[in-house]
């Protein structure tokens, strides 16, 4: 795979100066590998979100406008190390505490938790909480075990909201555990993307196969299936989404008259017209089913680098989330204005 | 001569020389780690410990304690090597050192209760139990030997060979265990036959330790 970069070991550092420059002072390199916006009201409670680099434009891309403070930036598809975490941390908090939000991976889970503890020691306080939208990776019984993927950008826009007038740390923590309960996500993989260091594919998959439910790294998957149409696979995953909502005891099946934001997502190397033609049909089977697609967001905002592959998420909303949603907000990764389309 | 318990600088000359085994045994490590994980198990180790070894050199032996020579360790580890055995090796270092601060020596008693800490803040750190496929499979038998050993109040040189020696016998016996944890567990049986390269790693350190200890 030819790939236009400079020293493959130096990757993860240089796309972050450049995503420096694409914020154009907006936002500012902090530390070894943190992104900080430049402008942070004092006395806010401060959101930070954070991963390993590579699935550009999250996570780092995130920082912005109404959305998040700022992001620990981890190695090319390797968490951050907690003294990454800790600077960032010390650099966007404001005296109310820092709430982290990143995807449920386990060495994410244990370099921010200790950087929570560093942040301890200096007496900042830290609250975490984890996006596990993957319905595919484990059952609704064991939601710990679940990956992050596409679901953190709605719910990293609703946090990021409702930090804005967030009054303490737990309740912006309890919203973005709402907004997590209420996001799920499915995903497909039809190629991988290669490794930038090695050109190697991060996972193998058969030319005539797809990898229904499979991770953005090559985690394992629902099934390994034929290659189908876009009309055949849209419903099948979506009913995933459906039958979770069903089986989790935590939430109410998703039912006619619900709220919600529909996401079509590309892993990469899937094209726009490949997404739209999946849109199309998701949008049949969800109003068939009576619900109100309040706004969508479709395109490659959680990638692995060339992987192709598609991933629907869909948040529902309620009294609470729905001005949430309906705030503006402006980041590298998602902005919009306020309100939603065709409302 | 064996030595009977180590001062600050002898401590921060044994870790160094740690940090020197684990450089050199990378190949061995990455060969370990590429049978049943990523791969990068070698390379990341290799760069945590010249990263410690670069800390340690800074490090004045005459002011620094023991606690802080072991904890400069877990933390040029943590900050250089990300990913989960950043977190894992950096808090058996970090913790284990913490758990001796204000002890002016290194001898039997401080060897077993660092490992008792630091083993407990993997666990808990990482999720593994023994019998997992990872490191603590090596660390766990490690532990508990030091504890007997602290109970019987054994000459220090003797107690870390006796360590060492349970390390390594942990490390063979996770040649028979299957994968649970981290990417390895996908293999499932075909885990079998190989050893942990974490497991590895652990009984390196004791070993060049107990070396050390020895001299």
């Amino acid at each position: 795979m030819k790939k236009l970069i400079n020293d493959p070991l130096n990757v993860a550092n240089e796309l972050v100066e450049g995503l420096v420059d694409a914020y154009n002072g907006e936002a500012v390199h902090v530390g070894a590998r943190s992104l900080v916006l430049k402008n942070i009201q004092d006395g806010k409670v401060a959101l930070l979100v954070g991963g390993g680099s590579g699935h550009e434009p999250i996570y780092h891309g995130l920082v912005g406008r109404n959305l998040a403070d700022g992001a620990a930036c981890g190695d090319i598809f390797a968490a951050p190390p907690p003294d990454i975490v800790f600077e960032a941390t010390q650099a966007v908090h404001r005296g109310k505490g820092v709430l982290y939000l990143y995807g449920n991976y386990a060495g994410d889970v244990m370099n921010f938790d200790i950087g929570s503890e560093l942040a301890d020691e200096e007496g900042i306080p830290v609250k975490t909480v984890l996006i596990w939208d993957d319905v595919a990776s484990a059952p609704p019984t064991e939601k710990h075990k679940r990956r992050g993927i596409a679901g953190l950008v709605p719910v990293v826009k609703l946090a990021g909201a409702a930090s804005q007038t967030a009054t303490s740390l737990d309740s912006l923590e309890a919203t973005a555990r709402k907004a997590v309960l209420q996001t799920r996500s499915v995903g497909v993989a039809l190629a991988p993307g290669a490794i930038p260091a090695t050109g190697k594919p991060t996972f193998d998959l058969e030319e005539d196969k797809i990898g229904l439910g499979m991770g953005i790294h090559g985690e394992q998957g629902v099934a390994e299936l034929p290659m189908q149409t876009a009309d055949d696979l849209t419903p099948m995953m979506l009913n995933l989404i459906f039958e979770d909502f069903e089986k989790d005891a935590e939430v109410a099946p998703l039912s006619a008259g619900d709220e919600i934001v529909f996401f079509v997502n590309s892993l990469g190397a899937t094209t726009m017209m490949e997404c739209l033609i999946c849109l199309r049909k998701a949008r049949q089977f969800l109003t068939e089913r009576g619900l109100i697609i309040h706004d969508v967001i479709v395109g490659p905002l959680v990638t692995c680098q060339e992987m192709a592959g598609i991933s629907f998420s869909i948040t529902r909303l309620d009294e609470e989330l729905k001005p949430l949603w309906d705030m503006p907000c402006q980041s590298f990764c998602y902005s919009k204005m306020a309100g939603s389309w065709g409302a | 001569m064996p030595k009977t318990a180590l001062d600050a600088p002898q401590v921060i000359s044994m870790l160094q020389e740690v940090c020197q085994a684990i450089i050199a045994a990378e190949p061995l490590l990455t060969d370990a780690d590429r049978a049943l994980g990523d791969g990068d198990h070698g390379l990341g180790m290799q760069r945590g410990m010249t990263a410690a070894l670069e800390k340690l050199g800074a490090l004045d032996p005459e002011s620094t304690g023991i606690d802080k020579a072991f904890s400069t360790v877990g933390m040029a580890m943590m900050s250089t090597m990300g990913g989960a055995s950043g977190a894992l090796f950096g808090t058996l270092f970090r913790n284990g050192g913490k758990a001796i601060a204000g002890n002016s020596h290194f001898g039997t008693a401080e060897l077993a209760e660092l490992l008792k800490v630091g083993l407990e803040g993997v666990m808990s750190r990482g999720g593994a139990k023994p019998g997992d496929k990872t490191m603590i499979d090596a660390l766990h038998p490690a532990a508990e030997k030091a504890l007997q050993e602290a109970a019987a109040g054994s000459p220090f040189a003797e107690a870390i060979n006796a360590v060492a020696a349970a390390g390594e016998a942990g490390r063979d016996a996770s040649e028979n265990l299957i994968a649970t944890m981290g990417r390895a567990k996908t293999l499932g049986e075909k885990s079998l036959g190989k050893p942990d390269a974490g497991a590895c790693s652990v009984a390196i350190i004791l070993r060049t330790m107990a070396e050390f200890s020895a001299k």
